[in-house]
């Protein structure tokens, strides 16, 4: 094994513990749902870890995401602590967004997290404007924008996409096709075989990588990310994938074909990995079950911390609702 | 003494002057539109940017209003200030998600980590013949989604101001700029001024009903006001300027002097901007203060129609204002 090999490998250890730290994640807020901790809902990304977490692994400090409603493995592979982040879901002052946001809008600016969104595809142009702000600004930074197979056929994907490839806006567009809506297969909602064939027709690389393989999908994340780098314009990225827990802890009926579900079982990110630092002779299974335990642990603070904090004041809620200006005096808005 | 310079300037004169001198002053300006660069606009309102300030910063874009707003609002987290001119305003309806579901909201859902200045500015092409597609009056859709500051000017001199400091402002504005007003002449200081948001303008003086009417309404006002003070009633004419947030010290300040409301408005009368006045006006006034039951007069609840006789009878007229002060006065 070559220098660059071990290295890569011990690298993979970390990219095991993230996956692994997504994984633990979203089985405690399904646990804290069920509880009637969490609100609303959790949309877990149990499933698509390699994803995130090949995609940021691609990224440099200084680089911006934005995420979708599934979007909790993004922020923690982009390097989001988990106790804010558990806090924000338990709706906690000391969430990253005051528990203002919740699961579907985490936003933290100093971990390049541009925030959630819970429209589908609609943080496309924002981070089209935000990545060639930051180029306007001398910056050398990328913005990767993550969204659904479903957001490929929303109006503001054409738009978006068009508009960067015109703008030659430092922007990656990460599509993770994980092939169903709620209820709806993705044979339904598109016609064509790969939704990174759409790239095109906006006159820039369109992608196939393989979802569940994080070292694919590092690799692609990682060339589209120097090509708007040098100022050569966005990418899409299409990442197959399935997730293989039930849309979201709000809508838990599964109408998917049981046999599909366990092929994409043993497809499972986690376990691919896994097999490959084991059989590469990188690590032991031993010490891969250490670090899922490390990972459970990790989560298991973060939630008593975050049920341990309290609940915003009731008069929070009208903050922020406006940036300070002179004018923001009481009355003035209703 | 040295005298202040002042010329007369058109209102799309003004808001030219007032993108130039804030682009000259801060680097963290652009603006992005269709047909803004190249052709400066289809008003003029963008004219010889491009050629000042270069492709990178002047930007003629596709047409996608969904995505220059949401591109507006994405520059605006990063620290620009982007100004997006939507050619016709009814054209927002395109782009409503981008603006009230990210611009506005983004800051308050982020807890406050994130300030969003952007500028969404663009005409209203009522009066003209331009049909049901290009002639809405819509500012009450902006007042209601928190979040958003709504400004709509009535004249060179407060157009100017005002967009200088809703560019300088750390929060997302929708500009709202009457089509009819851009070849109106005012006059314009040549010094660098500020007009502030939140602050109503009276445009005229009177003692006996207050008319509150922004944009072009104003002008209606006060033709109305004029008219009637040959009949010996003076009408005060109220010009909010900043739709949200709203002078209501100056506003319920009027009214409890004259006793008597008239909210003017040219868009469509239910849910409209004129019932929002009336009814912030009774949060602050007693029943007892006021004279006369408080008017609304607005446009009628249709679509703007293109013929001409059509959209006269569904746009307020000055004889609507003229009737509602008479009946306010008669009371």
């Amino acid at each position: 094994m070559t220098a660059v090999e071990t290295k890569q490998l011990a690298g993979l250890q970390q990219s095991y513990l993230t996956m692994q730290r997504i994984r633990a994640f979203e089985a405690k807020a399904m646990e804290l749902f069920a509880s009637k901790y969490i609100r609303g809902s959790v949309h877990p990304y149990t499933g698509q870890e390699a994803i995130a977490v090949g995609v940021c692994e691609a990224l440099r400090d200084g680089d911006y995401i934005t995420s979708t409603h599934r979007g909790h493995g993004h922020c923690i592979a982009k390097g989001l602590e988990l106790r804010p982040m558990m806090a924000e879901i338990t709706g906690r002052a000391s969430g990253y967004c005051k528990g203002r946001g919740g699961s579907m809008h985490i936003t933290a600016m100093r971990h390049g997290m541009l925030g959630a969104d819970a429209i589908v595809a609609g943080s496309l142009a924002m981070a089209t404007g935000a990545a060639y702000g930051l180029r306007l600004q001398g910056k050398d930074a990328v913005v990767v924008a993550f969204f659904g197979d479903g957001g490929a056929q929303q109006g503001i994907f054409h738009e978006a996409a068009n508009l960067a490839s015109v703008l030659d806006a430092p922007v990656v567009f990460v599509c993770e096709n994980n092939q169903w809506a709620i209820s709806t297969p993705i044979s339904c909602a598109i016609r064509i075989d790969n939704i990174a064939d759409r790239a095109a027709g906006y006159g820039f690389p369109g992608i196939v990588v393989d979802g569940n393989d994080v070292v694919a999908v590092r690799e692609v994340a990682g060339r589209a990310a120097e090509r708007a780098r040098a100022g050569e314009g966005p990418t899409l990225i299409e990442a197959k994938t399935y997730r293989i827990t039930p849309h979201s802890a709000a809508t838990p009926t599964d109408n998917r074909d049981p046999g599909e579900l366990a092929h994409w079982r043993e497809r499972d990110p986690i376990g691919r990995l896994a097999k490959h630092l084991v059989e590469s002779g990188a690590t032991t299974e031993a010490r891969l079950e250490e670090l899922a335990e490390q990972a459970r642990a990790e989560v298991e603070d973060a939630a008593a911390w975050a049920l341990d904090s309290p609940y915003p004041e009731p008069a929070e809620a009208l903050e922020d609702v406006y940036a300070p200006a002179d004018w923001l005096t009481p009355g003035r808005l209703a | 003494m040295s005298t202040v310079a002042v010329r007369e300037l058109t209102m799309a004169e003004a808001l030219n002057e007032a993108l130039r001198e804030e682009m000259e002053a801060d680097d963290s300006v652009l603006v992005i539109g269709e047909d803004i660069a190249r052709h400066g606009g289809l008003f003029r309102v963008t004219a010889g940017l491009l050629d000042e300030f270069g492709p990178q910063r002047v930007i003629d874009s596709p047409i996608s209003e969904a995505a220059i707003t949401g591109f507006g609002a994405g520059g605006a987290l990063v620290g620009c200030r982007p100004v997006v001119e939507l050619q016709i305003s009814d054209f927002v309806s395109l782009a409503m998600d981008q603006l009230v579901n990210h611009a506005a909201k983004w800051r308050y859902m982020s807890g406050g980590q994130v300030s969003v200045p952007l500028v969404v500015r663009g005409p209203i092409s009522n009066a003209i013949g331009m049909a049901a597609q290009h002639s809405q009056t819509l500012e009450a859709w902006f007042v209601h989604a928190p979040g958003l500051v709504v400004i709509m000017p009535s004249t060179a001199y407060d157009a100017k101001g005002l967009l200088k400091s809703a560019i300088r402002d750390d929060n997302p504005v929708v500009f709202l700029e009457k089509r009819l007003l851009y070849s109106r002449k005012g006059s314009v200081p040549a010094d660098e001024y500020l007009v502030p948001i939140g602050v109503a303008d009276v445009k005229r003086e009177g003692r006996d009903a207050t008319i509150v009417a922004a944009g072009a309404a104003t002008h209606l006002a006060l033709q109305a006001a004029r008219q009637l003070a040959r009949d010996g009633i003076e009408v005060e004419v109220v010009d909010p300027r900043t739709l949200k947030p709203l002078d209501m010290e100056t506003i319920a300040g009027s009214v409890a002097k004259t006793g008597r409301l008239i909210a003017l408005n040219e868009g469509a009368r239910a849910g409209g901007f004129a019932s929002e006045v009336v009814a912030r006006t009774l949060d602050h006034l007693s029943v007892t203060d006021l004279r006369a039951t408080p008017l609304r007069v607005t446009a009628k609840d249709a679509p703007i129609p293109y013929s001409a006789s059509l959209e006269r009878e569904v746009l307020p007229s000055l004889n609507d204002v003229l009737e509602s002060v008479r009946r306010a006065m008669s009371e």
